[in-house]
C-alpha cells in the first residue's frame, strides 16, 4: 500500500490514465450494439440526436467501468490479465476511479434523458446500477454464475438505443438483449479456460476454479446450442432478413463446432498445444456476434431500400 | 525546479488538452441538439415573461 501512495504522489496522471478507466475496448463493444439498435429501430432518428444518444451510452459504459475499477482494484491487482489498470498499477487513485465514474454517470444519463427520452435514460441508469451493484460488488466475488449475470449488464446497450429511438420496449430489442446475454458466458469461460491461474489467484469463484476444467467446458457446448438456437429463432422475427439467415446458419455451424472441440478437449490436448482451440473460441465469438448484428443492420437496410 | 519540459508538465499538458478538448466537443454538441430540437418542432414553451394558463389556480378548487 504505501508502495502505491508513493507511486501516486511522483506520478501525474495523463489524459491516456483517465481514459483507460473507461474500458475503451468494452466501450467500442456498446456503441457498436447500441448503434445498431438504434439504427434497425422502426422511427428514425435526426443524426445530431442519435450521434448524441450513442456518445452518451458509450459515457455510461466508461462510468460503468471507472467504477468496476474502483471497487475491483484489490482483485485487479493479483491478476496478469488486468494488473496494468490505471488503479491497480498505482498511476490513478480508486478515489479518483470513484468520481469520474460518479461524475460521468450522472451525466450520461442526464444527457441521454435530455437528448432524447427517459424511458431510455431510466434504462440506462438501470444498466449502470445492475453491473456495478449486482454484478461487480454482489455476485462477482459470491457465485460461480458470476459471469452470466454480468452478461446482462453486457446485453443492455441495444436495448438502450432501441428505446432511445423508439420511446419503448418490443419484442426484437428483447432479442438482441437475449443473444448478447447468451453470448457472454461461453465467450468468457473460454478466456477462464486459458487465462488459468488468474481468476483462481484472485479469490473470484470463476466456473473453472469451482466446478472444475471439464465442467466449464460442457457449459461452454451448452450455452454455445442455446444461442445457436435463439440465433436460429430470431431469423423469424422481425430482425430477420435473407442476410442474417445466411449469417447464422454459416456462424451456429462455425460456433457449434468449436464448442464441440472445446467440449470433447481433456486438459492435456489444451496444455500440449497452448489452448489454441479456446483461444481460437475466444476470437470466433467476438466475430459471431459482430457479424450477427452487423447482418441487422445489413437487412434493415436492404428492408430500407426496397430491396427485400 | 523542473525544468520546462519535464515529464510532469508534459503530462499536465496532455490532461488539460484531453479536458479542454472533451469541454469543447460537449458545447459543439449541446448547440447542435438544441439547434435539432428548436427547429425540429419538439413541444416546448417560452418560459419567459410569457403567461401560462396551466398555473393559473383552477377556479373553484380551493
Amino acid at each position: 500500500m504505501s508502495e502505491t501512495n508513493a507511486n501516486i504522489q511522483t506520478y501525474e496522471p495523463g489524459f491516456g490514465d483517465f481514459f483507460a478507466l473507461m474500458k475503451p475496448r468494452v466501450m467500442s463493444l456498446v456503441v457498436f450494439t447500441a448503434l445498431i439498435g438504434m439504427l434497425v429501430a422502426p422511427v428514425s432518428v435526426h443524426p445530431v440526436e442519435g450521434l448524441a444518444a450513442i456518445l452518451f451510452i458509450a459515457v455510461g459504459a466508461g462510468a460503468s467501468g471507472a467504477l468496476n475499477m474502483w471497487w475491483d482494484a484489490d482483485i485487479d491487482a493479483v491478476m496478469k490479465r488486468t494488473a496494468n489498470r490505471p488503479v491497480p498499477s498505482g498511476r490513478l487513485a480508486p478515489e479518483d476511479a470513484l468520481a469520474v465514474g460518479l461524475a460521468l454517470s450522472g451525466l450520461s444519463v442526464t444527457m441521454l434523458w435530455l437528448a432524447t427520452n427517459a424511458a431510455a435514460a431510466g434504462l440506462l441508469a438501470f444498466t449502470i446500477f445492475f453491473y456495478i451493484a449486482i454484478y461487480t460488488i454482489w455476485l462477482k466475488r459470491s457465485t460461480p454464475q458470476n459471469i452470466v449475470i454480468g452478461g446482462a449488464a453486457g446485453a443492455f446497450p441495444p436495448m438502450v438505443g432501441w428505446v432511445a429511438a423508439t420511446g419503448n420496449l418490443a419484442l426484437e430489442p428483447v432479442l438482441m438483449f437475449a443473444l448478447i446475454f447468451l453470448w457472454t458466458p461461453p465467450h468468457f469461460w473460454a478466456l477462464a479456460l486459458f487465462m488459468k491461474s488468474d481468476y483462481h489467484e484472485a479469490d473470484v469463484p470463476m466456473l473453472t476454479v469451482t466446478h472444475g476444467r471439464k465442467s466449464t467446458r460442457a457449459h461452454i457446448l451448452a450455452y454455445s446450442i442455446a444461442l445457436a438456437a435463439l440465433s436460429g429463432a430470431t431469423a423469424l422475427s422481425a430482425l430477420g432478413g435473407p442476410v442474417y439467415v445466411v449469417a447464422a446458419l454459416i456462424l451456429n455451424m462455425r460456433l457449434i463446432y468449436g464448442s464441440v472441440v472445446i467440449w470433447r478437449r481433456s486438459e492435456t490436448d489444451a496444455e500440449e498445444d497452448g489452448y489454441r482451440a479456446e483461444k481460437r473460441f475466444f476470437r470466433f465469438t467476438l466475430t459471431y456476434l459482430f457479424l450477427l448484428f452487423t447482418a441487422f443492420l445489413v437487412d434493415e437496410g436492404l428492408a430500407r431500400m426496397g430491396i427485400f | 525546479m523542473f525544468a520546462r519540459d519535464h515529464e510532469l508538465h508534459r503530462r499536465r499538458w496532455s490532461r488539460n488538452l484531453g479536458v479542454g478538448l472533451c469541454l469543447v466537443s460537449f458545447v459543439a454538441l449541446m448547440f447542435g441538439l438544441t439547434v435539432v430540437k428548436v427547429t425540429g418542432g419538439d413541444p416546448m414553451q417560452g418560459f419567459d415573461h410569457v403567461l401560462r394558463p396551466e398555473l393559473l389556480p383552477v377556479e373553484g378548487s380551493e
